[in-house]
């Protein structure tokens, strides 16, 4: 019955683009990209309580093989490639950071995010001597959208199978208390790399996806620390160890984000921080949490 | 009151405005059809400056003026009032897209106008092409220009390409290395990003073939703060002239130190910020002879009564590169409405042909391309002045050696 | 050339040790991750600039104004914002998602006031920039006022810290919030006091940052990354760590930019922050969990 009611809710999604003008078909694209992002960015720090804002390193890195290769591979080679080169790099700093708990390794994700693009900057400059690149691609916002969405249903569907199997209870033991974990025979090592590097090569593919539609690509622009900050705080908010949590969590606050700027450019900062701390106040455990409160209350009004 | 209290105190009477502003604007379309306008230019983020400073002012005060003139001139000489759609991109792609996707597709407007920096115009130059709306991309330095005209052909490029700056910087230089006021070592550095690796790149072979010898050559990542480093090896090294392909906090953090450094080499050139009203006040009122990018004909009547209503209606008058150029292209959208219409094709048609009367004098585009530009500009008694080309009408004479802090 | 490297990289590294000092306080006593703490620097430093243009008032002056007022802004935030968080969050974890979030939706707030206010533009004033000799090399007197007020600063906190009896409470409290309450400590006077005074910190740093920088409304985050970055290397909560990390970082700026490629300063930056995390995970002189 689930399984049937999420299939037809898919098949909605996917027939939307016919129903909407450009500008609805632009906001389900951020929508999806933001619950892929989310979604993406909880397989690993959702159970595990790692907080890592190496988000844009990854979507950037994705973003930027598109710009790459483009015009030197066809479409789902260069797709394969930049899965392949942000899987290599998460592996990497998978192996670097077992060593680093809580704040630190949220400042350490940061850092490399930085270092990420100092350093393809620097290599721009000095080795291939351009900076900025063109991405032109015969893609139509309509293929970006399925494209996104068929990341984002898989993200949400590995995301729901890891949680039945062995890998998703030993990452919540480990997001419980990594001693218990050990002593319980877990190998904590291989389940956190596992975990990190799904999580980001799928938040590799969600740029290297989305890229087509900004044409240019640099550094600036493919490295924006605020898509690791909105990531992290959707999840956050909608609740990280849920399985629609994230999802919960991206849409609405995409939706307010939008709706607030379209209607105050001027002072929507604000209203947005006004917004922000309400809801931390108001709804402790994320909204996925909130919601179930509130229905179980309900429930025990009518009983 | 001083300048920065009054300017608060404008802000705050304009947002308490907006509500019935926008009450009002319902009734202005009840009385006459009205044209929407609208633009998604960066009103926060990594791009907020930049767009406060060249773009949103200027976009403000062009509705502001043709709207007090009783609006927009149709070719049936009737007037329609503009009506202005605004959304913030937050300096981010992503959100830029949609937002033109929104003015194009949700809101239908008649006309839309182009967000701030480079990249920002390439991303949406695919959607203006594909919804068809001329794209008057001032705040855009590419030298691939040509290309993309080819591209859309309806996109307009209007501040030139980086290798027009570089080769009119170092045509001055060099007249200078001629007459024997500077010696042929230069220190250049360049900011790590498309617009400074653009300059730089163009910049040394212009340099080498005018026998100029780079003595300093290095680049420095977007984001630097600091500044000691490197300008206490430029001043060790023998360089007379002194160049910064750099964006404004560069260009301003490179003044200062500079000044406290006591460096005073015979040519001091920054690039973006070096134009901008508070200029002078970064170098401590001490600007003259400082070189940037940009520069306008500062005793042109139109520029003089342009500087004068921005300062009324802004609170600061423009930078003297890009507003100048931008308000200009909102003068020729203007003009370009008045004799075509509202429809694209035909729209884009006049704007790519047609001559047009503006702030910056009699222009008409080559290729959808404004060629006829000042490349370098220069403090002269608290104006900024155009010195090159030197050749252009409102060119003044460049002053080399530059006088000490 | 080696002295002048050293002595410009000693100042860069005192402007920046100053920004964090503030940031290591309050995660290390209260655990509260202020994501707005640049956008508090910013506010000090906005209102320096508008106290001296509006009102005369020269910067070093003004900075005395606005050391204790950050402290009032410090104690009103926590009182009214942080503390009911405080009081629901059981573990620690929780208060980190917390106050992330909360301090998020401050960041927005901040900055879209400050947009409202002052705009967009740049911002800076012109004072004590003219250039006085250390040992032969040329400083900005702004900038030597920046690492006089660090030492004094970071200074008389660590001799507070580690010598007076309200040290010894901070560091209770840091050290083990659970157990301080059972030798008598009230926890919630030590961790408002320790927000406060980072809040004054922050206040101090942003002040003497607007004598010597140009900074806009939108600068916020870049400061506050970059003081985390210094407080995460230094160790969370340890203020001589803080010093340490803020000036090895601009140390190894000015050397990169003078021995190797100033386009490499910030990657270096980060790639000295990131090898001390690999080589010690809690920072330099973080405790062992």
């Amino acid at each position: 019955m689930k399984v049937l009611l999420i299939a037809a809710g898919l098949a909605v999604l996917a027939c939307a683009p016919f129903a909407v003008s450009d500008y609805g078909l632009g906001l389900l694209i951020g929508a999806v990209t933001y619950v892929t992002l989310a979604s993406g960015w909880a397989l690993f720090s959702g159970p595990t309580r790692y907080v890592s804002l190496a988000t844009v390193a990854f979507y950037g890195i994705g973003a930027y093989t598109v710009a790459v290769l483009n015009e030197a591979l066809p479409y789902p080679l260069v797709l394969i490639s930049a899965a392949a080169v942000g899987a290599a790099i998460a592996l990497v700093v998978g192996l670097s950071t077992l060593r680093l708990a809580g704040i630190y390794f949220v400042i350490f994700t940061f850092g490399l995010a930085e270092l990420v693009r100092q350093l393809i900057t620097w290599f721009e400059v000095n080795v291939t001597g351009t900076l900025g690149r063109y991405i032109f691609l015969d893609l139509t916002a309509r293929d970006i959208y399925w494209q996104m969405l068929a990341l984002g249903a898989a993200t949400i569907g590995l995301t729901a199978w890891i949680n039945r199997s062995r890998l998703g209870l030993a990452l919540r033991v480990v997001g419980d208390d990594e001693v218990v974990a050990a002593h319980s025979g877990i190998n904590l090592a291989r389940t956190k790399l596992i975990a990190f590097v799904l999580s980001a090569t799928i938040l590799t593919l969600a740029g290297a996806i989305a890229s087509p539609r900004f044409v240019y690509v640099e550094p600036a622009i493919a490295f924006n620390p605020t898509i690791s900050f909105l990531t992290v705080i959707m999840a956050l908010l909608g609740g990280a160890n849920r399985l629609w949590g994230p999802a919960l969590g991206a849409v609405p606050l995409f939706l307010v984000f939008e709706w607030l700027s379209a209607n105050f450019p001027d002072t929507y900062p604000i209203f947005l921080g006004l917004l922000f701390i309400a809801v931390v106040f108001a709804l402790p455990d994320g909204i996925l949490a909130g919601l179930e409160k509130l229905r179980r209350r309900g429930g025990e009004v009518r009983a | 009151m001083t300048k920065i209290s009054r300017r608060a105190a404008l802000r705050a009477l304009r947002c308490g405005l907006m509500a019935t502003a926008t009450l009002s604007a319902g009734f202005a379309s009840a009385e006459g059809e009205t044209v929407k306008i609208g633009y998604a230019v960066a009103r926060t983020g990594a791009n907020a400056t930049g767009a406060g400073i060249t773009t949103i002012p200027n976009y403000e005060l062009w509705v502001k003026t043709v709207n007090d003139a009783g609006g927009l001139t149709m070719p049936d000489g009737s007037k329609r009032k503009i009506e202005v759609i605004e959304y913030d991109n937050r300096s981010s792609n992503g959100d830029l897209v949609r937002s033109i996707e929104r003015l194009a597709s949700q809101d239908k407007v008649d006309l839309i106008l182009p967000p701030w920096s480079t990249g920002a115009n390439l991303a949406v130059a695919p959607l203006f092409a594909k919804y068809g709306y001329p794209q008057l991309a001032v705040t855009a330095v590419t030298d691939k220009a040509p290309d993309f005209v080819k591209r859309w052909d309806r996109s307009f490029w209007m501040l030139g390409g980086g290798h027009d700056y570089a080769n009119g910087l170092v045509e001055l230089l060099s007249a200078a290395l001629e007459e024997g006021k500077i010696n042929n070592k230069v220190a250049v550095v360049s900011v790590a990003d498309g617009f400074g690796i653009d300059l730089i790149k163009a910049a040394r072979p212009a340099f080498k073939e005018a026998g100029f010898e780079l003595v300093y050559d290095e680049t420095y990542p977007l984001g630097t703060s600091d500044f000691a480093a490197i300008m206490s090896e430029v001043q060790n090294s023998e360089a007379d002239s002194f160049v910064a392909f750099s964006y404004p906090p560069g260009s301003f953090g490179m003044t200062k130190t500079a000044q406290s450094i006591g460096y005073n080499p015979k040519v001091f050139y920054i690039s973006v910020g070096g134009a901008f009203p508070i200029y002078p006040g970064i170098a401590n009122g001490k600007p003259d002879g400082v070189m940037a990018i940009g520069g306008v004909d500062a005793d042109s009547s139109a520029i003089k009564d342009y500087f004068a209503s921005h300062t009324d209606s802004v609170g600061n008058p423009p930078d003297s590169w890009a507003s100048a150029i931008t308000y200009a292209s909102l003068e020729m959208l203007e003009q370009a409405v008045g004799r075509a219409g509202l429809d694209h094709e035909a729209l884009s048609k006049e704007l790519s042909t047609g001559t047009f009367d503006t702030v910056v004098g009699e222009v008409k585009l080559e290729d959808n391309q404004l060629r006829d530009l000042f490349w370098v500009g220069q403090w002269q008694d608290g104006a900024f002045r155009a010195v090159s080309p030197a050749g252009k009408q409102g060119a003044s004479a460049a002053v080399i050696p530059k006088p000490e802090w | 050339m080696l002295l002048t490297t050293l002595i410009l990289g000693l100042v860069l590294g005192a402007t920046y040790a100053l920004l964090a000092l503030g940031l290591t306080l309050q995660y290390g006593i209260c655990r509260i991750m202020n994501l707005a703490y640049g956008e508090l620097t910013l506010v000090a430093a906005f209102l320096l600039v508008v106290l001296f243009k509006s009102f005369g008032l020269p910067p070093l002056v003004a900075l005395l104004l606005i050391c204790p007022a950050g402290y009032a802004a410090g104690w009103c935030l926590y009182t009214v914002m942080m503390r009911p968080l405080v009081q629901r969050s059981g573990a620690r974890g929780r208060l980190e998602v917390d106050s992330i979030l909360a301090t998020f939706g401050l960041l927005f707030l901040i900055q879209g006031g400050l947009l409202v206010v002052f705009g967009a533009n740049f911002t800076s004033i012109s004072y004590l920039d003219q250039g006085v000799s250390v040992l032969g090399v040329p400083v900005a007197l702004n900038r030597l006022v920046a690492l006089v007020i660090c030492v004094v600063a970071g200074g008389a906190l660590v001799a507070a810290l580690n010598l007076t009896r309200w040290g010894l409470t901070i560091r209770a409290v840091a050290q083990s919030p659970g157990s301080a309450p059972l030798v008598g400590i009230d926890v919630n006077r030590v961790a408002r006091q320790g927000f406060a005074l980072g809040t004054s910190l922050a206040a101090t740093g942003g002040a003497s940052l607007a004598m010597y920088q140009t900074f806009s409304a939108t600068d916020g985050v870049v400061f506050t990354m970059k003081a985390l970055v210094i407080v995460i290397m230094g160790g969370v909560g340890n203020v001589a760590g803080a010093l340490v990390a803020g000036v090895a970082l601009g140390l190894v700026e000015t050397v990169v930019a003078t021995a190797i490629d100033p386009g490499l300063t910030l990657a270096a930056t980060f790639a000295i922050f990131l090898a001390v995390l690999l080589w010690r995970p809690n920072g330099l002189f973080g405790r062992r969990s």
